[in-house]
């Protein structure tokens, strides 16, 4: 391992100065990195941290924060409340985490490469093949939590496998891929609008519930899939973002420039489609974390950088947030996160709507 | 943007074939008198098939000669006539709207369901019964209506800002958004109430099945005060055809055109969710038929569309009966997965897709 540099190549100051951005070398490898985008990035992480620090310590049964900050860090245990921290309130929290980042990145691949703020993983049949598929598990099949987790994932592979092959034709266009996607969700939602027509009402009730997105109730066996599927994607994400920067000026520029239209949006459909499969099977489909993560995200950082990290950071913030909401503002009853994101979301989203969508070039 | 892209595709009369089928006058009226037709009999088998088949001869019999001691008799007047009547109704009501909807944002996507506006009913009807705690159908019949037009309305506000105005793809998008946005509220005010979950699963089904006879009874002058408005404007919606600035400098007041199109639509599409539930595609399918009949001339357009938006929702409510013997697929299911693979060919077939 050679030294790591921080610093331009000669004469690059004044560029560095007015862009901002970075170039890191170490050893033979160099990249740019924007500084703005680094410094926020740690920001938000301290954001995460302190928002799954608080979402552990408060609850039916309280735990000072100190004894959390020591359980969490390994430097105290906790003694009787380490039971509640290592098998109750962590893994909710970090599935919560690990949801909302998922959707964070999920969402900015989607809205770059369609250069549609509007655009995310929640309207693209990403959700609604997971929703029909688990509404099937729910009321046919009445499987157990863990099997719907299984036939949602299914059914959002599925949809998004078939969106893509019927948007294929002579190479995928990006605006195809939305269109055929929101006529294939159109299709499943009847499907699920039918399906809570033949349920018993006790069923209809479950399907609702997972329809909201809840992290009720999950354990260590969502985290470590969820873990391991941003493990594998994010970086595939981010390598695919070289790509997503010519795919922005559009379909034919971004041939002219050299881009390998079909490759280059096969592996950003298969990270972002993958990465919001796994988190609507994990968490049912969370509205509004995909949409509102990458938008608040690109105004933190500003314009000149893709920004995938912070958007995971600000799905993850806005996840443990927000569930930490719905589980104490209406105690004794506890909420689905979801309905905190929609009824917290409804209002921040029509704004940021108008905004995008002004400045924004929507096709 | 691209120079060539978006004006020629905005624009629904460049993207169909420019002359229709039928191309003189005589042989469009002598199509609408086959429409007509048409309609007739798909109102006899819509009456004589079902859960039980019923000859057509009883069919006539039922209707013209009633004998309230014969069973048959009493399923045609009781179940199958009523719901037939609301299918051509809401059928006729969707297809108008649709070639309206097309014609006045010339976007050939246009449909009430996928621009938002069955979820803006939807929202409606659960806040109505949830909050208000209305219980009467005929009371949450007038949320659909608010609901419906309010949100059309929003998609259609936020569908056109930017640059370009209101393009196909945005106004789809800004549709699917605010349907994703409106069906999660929707989904979590149903989560905390299980009496309401109960009532409005079923309504959130477009169906003609179960639906009260008596509750279309007034939602009918509004369908016809909307009916009128949109047959009325096809001339003016020509001259849009051609683009507002054209248009305006024809002579036409635009402004005028659109609103009462808009006006004409929001009555539509409230009454027919209204009376019969969310129903989707048939708004976007029917005029693009209508569109291969007639060509683009919009006097000819809206009356087709009208008719054979009726054959195609009484057909779909056939079908429904026919395929789930002896049960039945409620029509708005059906009309969904016969809609949505149209919608997919279209989107394939176009250059829309590469805006």
């Amino acid at each position: 391992m050679g030294a790591t540099t921080f610093g331009v190549r000669s004469g690059g100051r004044r560029l560095r100065s007015s862009s901002g951005l970075l170039t890191v070398r170490i050893g033979g490898l160099s990249t740019r990195v924007d500084a703005r985008a680094v410094v926020v990035s740690i920001g938000l992480a301290l954001v995460v941290a302190l928002g799954l620090a608080w979402s552990v310590s408060v609850g039916d049964f309280p735990i000072p924060i100190t004894d959390v900050v020591g359980e969490l860090t390994g430097l105290g245990g906790a003694g009787r409340s380490e039971l509640i921290i290592r098998q109750l309130r962590l893994p909710r929290a970090l599935t919560g985490v690990l949801v909302g980042a998922a959707l964070g990145v999920s969402g900015q691949i989607f809205q770059r490469m369609v250069r549609n703020p509007l655009a995310s993983p929640d309207i693209l049949g990403v959700s609604s093949g997971a929703a029909a598929a688990a509404v099937f598990a729910i009321v046919i099949v009445q499987a157990a939590s863990t099997a719907v987790t299984g036939f949602a994932l299914g059914g959002a592979v599925v949809a998004v496998a078939a969106i893509y092959v019927l948007a294929l034709k002579q190479g995928v266009s990006s605006y195809r891929l939305v269109l055929i996607g929101i006529g294939i969700t159109a299709m499943l939602d009847s499907v699920v609008a039918y399906l809570l027509t033949r349920a018993q009402l006790f069923d209809a009730q479950r399907a609702a519930m997972w329809l909201t997105g809840s992290l009720n109730g999950r354990g260590w066996d969502f985290v470590g899939p969820l873990f391991a599927s941003l493990a594998v994607l994010l970086p595939l994400a981010i390598v695919a973002t070289r790509q997503l920067r010519a795919l922005e000026l559009g379909d034919e520029c971004a041939a002219g420039l050299g881009v390998g239209l079909t490759r280059s949006k096969l592996a950003l459909t298969l990270a972002g489609a993958g990465l919001a499969a796994v988190a609507t099977a994990a968490a049912g489909p969370v509205v509004f974390v995909a949409l509102a993560a990458p938008l608040i995200a690109r105004r933190l950082v500003g314009g000149r950088c893709v920004a995938l990290i912070p958007s995971a950071l600000v799905g993850a913030a806005v996840m443990v947030f927000a569930d930490l909401a719905a589980r104490r503002l209406f105690t004794p009853t506890e909420l689905p996160v979801g309905v905190v994101t929609a009824i917290v979301g409804a209002p921040i989203l029509l704004w940021l709507l108008v905004r995008a969508n002004r400045i924004g070039t929507g096709g | 943007m691209t120079v060539t892209g978006p004006i020629a595709l905005r624009d629904p009369v460049e993207v169909a074939p420019r002359r229709g089928l039928l191309g003189r006058s005589w042989t469009r009226s002598a199509g609408l008198v086959l429409c007509v037709v048409g309609v007739g009999v798909m109102v006899v088998a819509s009456i004589a098939i079902g859960a039980k088949s019923i000859a057509p001869g009883t069919v006539l019999d039922a209707i013209f000669a009633f004998d309230a001691s014969i069973d048959d008799h009493l399923i045609v007047r009781e179940l199958r006539l009523p719901r037939t009547a609301i299918a051509l109704v809401v059928g006729a009501a969707l297809g108008l709207a649709g070639g309206v909807m097309q014609g006045v944002t010339r976007n050939p996507l246009a449909d009430p369901g996928l621009l938002g506006v069955n979820a803006g009913a939807s929202v409606a009807v659960v806040l109505g019964i949830d909050v208000l705690d209305v219980t009467a159908p005929l009371g949450y019949v007038w949320f659909a209506f608010g609901g419906a037009a309010f949100a059309g309305f929003v998609v259609y506000v936020l569908g056109a800002m930017g640059r370009g105005g209101a393009t196909p793809v945005k106004l789809a998008i800004a549709g699917a958004a605010i349907s994703a946005l409106l069906g999660s509220i929707t989904a979590a005010l149903l989560i905390l109430d299980a009496a309401t979950l109960d009532q409005f699963r079923f309504w959130s089904v477009g169906s003609t099945a179960g639906r009260d006879v008596d509750l279309t009874v007034p939602l009918l002058p509004f369908l016809a005060v909307g009916a009128l408005l949109a047959l009325l404007s096809g001339r003016a919606l020509n001259g849009l055809a051609l683009g507002e600035d054209v248009a305006r400098s024809l002579g036409q007041r635009v402004g005028w055109v659109q609103a009462v199109a808009a006006l004409s639509v929001v009555l539509l599409c409230g009454g027919a969710t209204a009376a019969a539930g969310p129903i989707a595609f048939v708004g976007l399918t029917v005029p693009h038929v209508a569109r291969a009949v007639t060509g683009p001339d919009h006097r000819w357009l809206l009356p087709y569309s009208m008719f054979l938006g009726a054959i195609l929702l009484v057909a779909a409510d056939v079908v429904g009966r026919i395929i789930a013997r002896p049960g039945e697929l409620e029509v708005g299911i059906v009309t969904a997965f016969l809609g949505a693979p149209v919608f997919i060919a279209f989107v394939r077939r176009r250059k829309i897709a590469e805006l």
